[in-house]
């Protein structure tokens, strides 16, 4: 008789790494079908390019490192992060910026460090810092909301020509991010006169909210099939307002008001769907809570003070940063225990672990 | 409703159905038995019979050893035929089959007579093949009770000599001597006995079946250990998914309650895993937690499996030694499966055979739940005291464990934790061999209930990487401790010398002050300090007072060493090495106490020779 041996216990919920992973893709399909259906065929080819470079630079990298790629790329990681990186691309890149933000993402920030699991930073995050910080004018030159079937819309074929670098968008294509033209409306001009201004595209502050706003179901949809937990986002989200209802009152000409700080970027993204990597985000539930709110903190004080419009990837990454100091701290209460274990005092069993 | 709760828990699929719908059933004595002398936890019993005895059941056959044991007795009528290593089922048999020192009983059967044992075992040749077909000679089974006890009447420590020598030990799993568990009041003070029928673990319905056919013996075994550990209230807690087996109860609590019996609550528990483990019941039913690496007991309450107190109950009043069980055969490959109430030893093939095993479907044997068990090497093991619930399972129904995965620290665990521990970070310390950090991030807290492993998407066997861990940090320390009982033994070796010597000094004085011999010249011994009195009175005094002061120091030293030795060995956690050591030190705790008073003594006995000589002074020589 052959019985098999193991370890208890015996029985296991039909879970998977790559179920989980899939549910996070079909998370983004209300966002990218918003985002394609307001800024063009763009969208769409970078998503599906990003994707398909994650999976095809992850083989890559398992097959230089001997490990089996099968395995791995059913755990749909690599998908997730292409993805994440394409719908926070501008419309119009060109390829030779996807595959390098998608190596700087799977092969430098994900693979080098040891692959799924190992890596300290977003890997999507990564990629989207490398690029704005190295080809500021390709990452901030945003489309203007011209659809995808109007007459004024971009085509297939000429997304297509962005896409491989042939066509360039031509002016009335382009338009500015409502945080970037807000940013930079200038000391003297009052908020209720930038405004009446009409500085932005027609239509696009509305694209802008309705994206945040399919993020949002997607990010529900997470909450309720338990994918995620609601610390990161409800404290990230909850940081954020709290902190743009204290400058709006302050000086509500001057500041944006916290809807607009709420809908007008890329909080509700980052807040469900990039601060979430379990990953490179803290560990216990009260670290989650400390983990977001400092990302709140930080998106606005880099909105407000910093030199770019939007800060969700660098917020994401100096807190990734400080996780492992997050987590030295905010560890439960064990059963049995008086109060929680802080900190890293270790006792030292053995003598020649310093000696080896 | 518990009026407290726990955090974290899972809610696997309960298969309980499979066995709980037939009614408890007798098995039919088996042929043979297989009694391990391992089937409690401390150490083992020794056999007090040789192959060639014969035997009547409830003898013992083994006593117990040590402070944390217990006896074995026989199971059935018959001749003990070999004491030898047989396998075993035990926990650590995932690495391979264990074996243990096993007594093995033959049957005897009712048409022969007590011949000789040559032309028996000539007979028995014949049986088997006879055997074929079932029940054609009827097994004898011939009983060797003890008197029975009213447990009212009696005292304590009748009570509790009863438990000991009937070989009760916890049903639940654990298999920890019950009478020790009795003695608990010399200790702590409890206040509340818990009946815990919680029965959390999927599959399992022994204790289900026992509550429905024996609650009122259940609930007066629980009467009767409240008695003896005078808790105030006894507190059931059941899950709700046992809805007859709460019905029983209701009625029986309903029928038997008088003025002067500990009240009971019965309080119902909505089914989640792992409600029915120890320390979260106490938490759920009291509020309290027990403390890190402590006993319930220390918070003023004990625990008791309604099996474990059915067996202390009968063990008393009908003065029956725990000689068979209440096992539940399950699993999809078996075709009747239910409860039976078997002898202990009888080998696990011929119970599954009864409940109708289909060998070609199944793929694996466990003996406990499906998520705390551990899986058997073969069907040839025996049935032991511990053994609640065997799970024939099909590839199906447990399928093989899928490749592990890299931990992603979704945290899926973390929220499943019943000791709110958390379970990735303990999975990289012990993966890296960090396991000071293990350590500091309390892993010695784990309960290895397996809720972890059992939501990890990643399907990574946790509860595997913590027992390592655990194994690795535990051999380190028998490593440092092994130096350290060596210093012991030496301490101890040194304490006796000393107070041999000393014992000879106040001799050696005390003869010379009789005959006055001449003063002592021989200087050769070297302990120095075992020196006798000096020679002026304020000298004198001094030192007798420095040696009343070293006294009670030596004694307060014995006090503590025997409250260390006693306090380790109740919490039965420690190996016979550890226990041994701590024998070591009492022993040169009381030598040291001893030649602190002989000196003592040989000085005061100075003093007094002193005073009746008048101011005689004595040559004493100089240090």
């Amino acid at each position: 008789m052959s019985l098999i041996h193991t370890s208890s216990p015996h029985a296991r919920a039909t879970t998977s790494t790559g179920r989980v992973m899939g549910w996070v893709l079909l998370a983004t399909l209300p966002g990218i079908a918003t985002l394609t259906g307001f800024f063009g065929w763009g969208v769409l080819i970078n998503v599906l390019f990003a994707a398909g470079l994650g999976v095809g630079l992850e083989a890559l990298v398992l097959r230089l490192r001997a490990r089996p790629p099968g395995v791995t790329l059913r755990d749909n990681s690599a998908l997730v992060s292409g993805v994440l990186l394409g719908v926070s691309l501008p419309p119009f890149a060109p390829w030779w910026l996807i595959l390098m933000g998608m190596v700087a993402a799977i092969v430098v920030a994900k693979q080098l460090f040891g692959g799924l699991g190992q890596n300290p930073f977003n890997p999507a995050m990564v990629g989207y810092a490398l690029l704005l910080i190295a080809f500021p004018v390709e990452m901030t030159r945003w489309a203007a909301p011209l659809g995808l079937f109007g007459a004024e819309a971009i085509g297939p074929g000429e997304a297509w020509g962005h896409f491989l670098g042939t066509v360039a968008p031509s002016d009335a294509m382009t338009g500015a991010t409502p945080l970037d033209a807000f940013k930079h409306k200038g000391e003297t001009v009052l908020a209720s006169e930038f405004w009446a201004d009409e500085p932005l595209p027609p239509g696009t502050l509305n694209a802008w909210h309705t994206t945040a706003l399919a993020w949002l179901v997607g990010g529900a949809l997470l909450l309720f099939k338990r994918i995620i937990s609601w610390h990161i986002p409800a404290s990230l989200l909850g940081a954020l307002l709290v902190l743009a209802t204290l400058m709006y009152a302050s000086d509500p000409s001057h500041h944006g008001s916290p809807l607009f700080h709420l809908l007008g970027g890329a909080a509700i993204f980052g807040a469900f769907f990039i601060a979430t990597d379990p990953v490179s985000a803290a560990t216990s539930r009260k670290g989650k809570l400390y983990y977001g709110a400092a990302i709140g903190v930080l998106i606005m004080l880099i909105r407000q003070w910093g030199a770019y419009p939007d800060a969700v990837a660098f917020a994401v990454l100096l807190l990734n940063f400080a996780v492992p100091f997050i987590d030295y701290y905010t560890r439960p209460r064990t059963y049995g225990h008086a109060r929680p274990n802080r900190g890293i005092k270790v006792r030292q069993i053995d003598d020649d672990e310093e000696a080896s | 409703m518990a009026d407290f709760d726990f955090p974290g828990g899972i809610h696997p699929p309960g298969r309980k159905a499979l066995s709980a719908g037939a009614p408890l059933a007798q098995a039919p004595l088996p042929r043979q038995v297989i009694l391990p002398m391992t089937q409690h936890l401390g150490l083992a019993a020794e056999p007090l019979v040789i192959p060639g005895q014969r035997v009547r059941t409830g003898e013992v056959i083994a006593r117990a050893q040590g402070m944390i044991s217990a006896p074995v007795h026989a199971s059935i009528t018959g001749i003990v035929s070999a004491i030898e290593e047989r396998p075993v089922p035990h926990p650590s048999a995932a690495v391979g089959e264990t074996r243990a020192l096993c007594i093995v009983i033959d049957a005897d059967y009712a048409d022969e007579g007590f011949g000789e044992l040559e032309q028996k075992d000539e007979g028995f040749g014949e049986l088997e093949r006879k055997d074929e077909g079932f029940g054609e000679l009827e097994q004898k089974d011939d009983w060797l009770r003890m008197p029975p006890l009213d447990w009212r009447a009696s005292d304590d420590d009748t009570l509790i000599e009863r438990l000991h020598e009937s070989g009760v030990v916890g049903l639940g799993g654990a298999g920890f001597p019950t009478a020790v568990k009795a003695r608990v009041r010399q200790r702590h003070e409890i206040d509340t006995l818990i009946l815990n029928a919680a029965e959390c673990e999927p599959y399992i319905t022994a204790d289900d079946l026992a509550l429905r056919h024996y609650s009122a013996d259940i609930l007066e075994g629980a009467r009767l250990f409240a008695r003896l550990t005078g808790a105030k209230r006894v507190v059931i807690g059941i899950e709700d998914n046992k809805p007859e087996a709460i019905e029983a109860l209701n009625q029986a609590l309903r029928h038997e309650s008088s003025a002067e019996d500990v009240p009971f609550e019965l309080k119902i528990l909505p089914t989640r895993y792992p409600s029915g483990g120890e320390k979260q019941l106490v938490q759920l039913l009291t509020g309290r937690e027990v403390p890190s690496r402590g006993l319930p007991a220390e918070v003023g309450v004990l625990c008791h499996n309604p099996g474990t107190l059915l067996a202390a109950l009968r063990s008393v009043r009908d003065g029956e030694p725990l000689i068979s069980r209440i096992v539940t055969l399950t699993g999809e490959a078996l075709e009747r499966p239910g409860n039976v109430e078997a002898r202990l030893g009888t080998p696990l093939h011929e119970l599954l055979r009864l409940a109708g095993l289909q060998a070609e479907r199944l793929s694996r044997l466990i003996q406990g739940g499906p998520m705390m068990g551990f899986t058997l090497e073969s069907d040839a093991v025996p049935l032991i005291k511990t053994s609640n619930c065997l799970i024939a399972a099909t590839a199906e129904e447990l399928p093989p464990v899928p490749r592990e995965q890299p931990c992603i620290r979704c945290g899926a665990c973390e929220a499943a934790c019943p000791a709110s521990l958390l379970p990735q970070q303990l999975y990289w310390f012990a993966k890296g061999g960090e396991h000071a950090k293990a350590e500091l991030f309390n892993l010695f807290d784990c309960i290895e209930c397996g809720a972890c492993a059992y939501v990890c998407p990643s399907h990574i066997p946790l509860v595997q990487y913590y027992r390592a861990s655990k194994g690795e940090i535990r051999a380190r320390e028998q490593e440092a401790r092994k130096a350290e009982r060596a210093r012991h033994r030496f301490e101890f070796r040194q304490a006796r010398l000393a107070r041999e010597e000393a014992e000879k000094q106040a001799r050696r004085q005390a003869r010379r002050q009789r005959p006055q011999a001449p003063p002592s010249t021989d200087d050769s011994v070297p302990a120095a300090h075992a020196r006798p009195a000096p020679a002026s009175d304020v000298d004198r005094s001094a030192q007798v007072r420095k040696l009343k002061i070293a006294q009670a120091a030596a004694r307060a030293a014995v006090k503590k060493a025997e409250k260390n030795l006693a306090r380790t060995s109740e919490a039965g956690q420690s190996d016979a090495a550890e226990l041994d050591d701590l024998e070591t030190q009492l022993a040169t705790a009381r030598e040291n106490l001893q030649a602190t008073e002989a000196r003592l003594a040989a000085l005061q006995g100075h003093d007094q020779d002193q005073a009746r000589n008048s101011g005689k002074s004595e040559e004493t020589p100089s240090s």
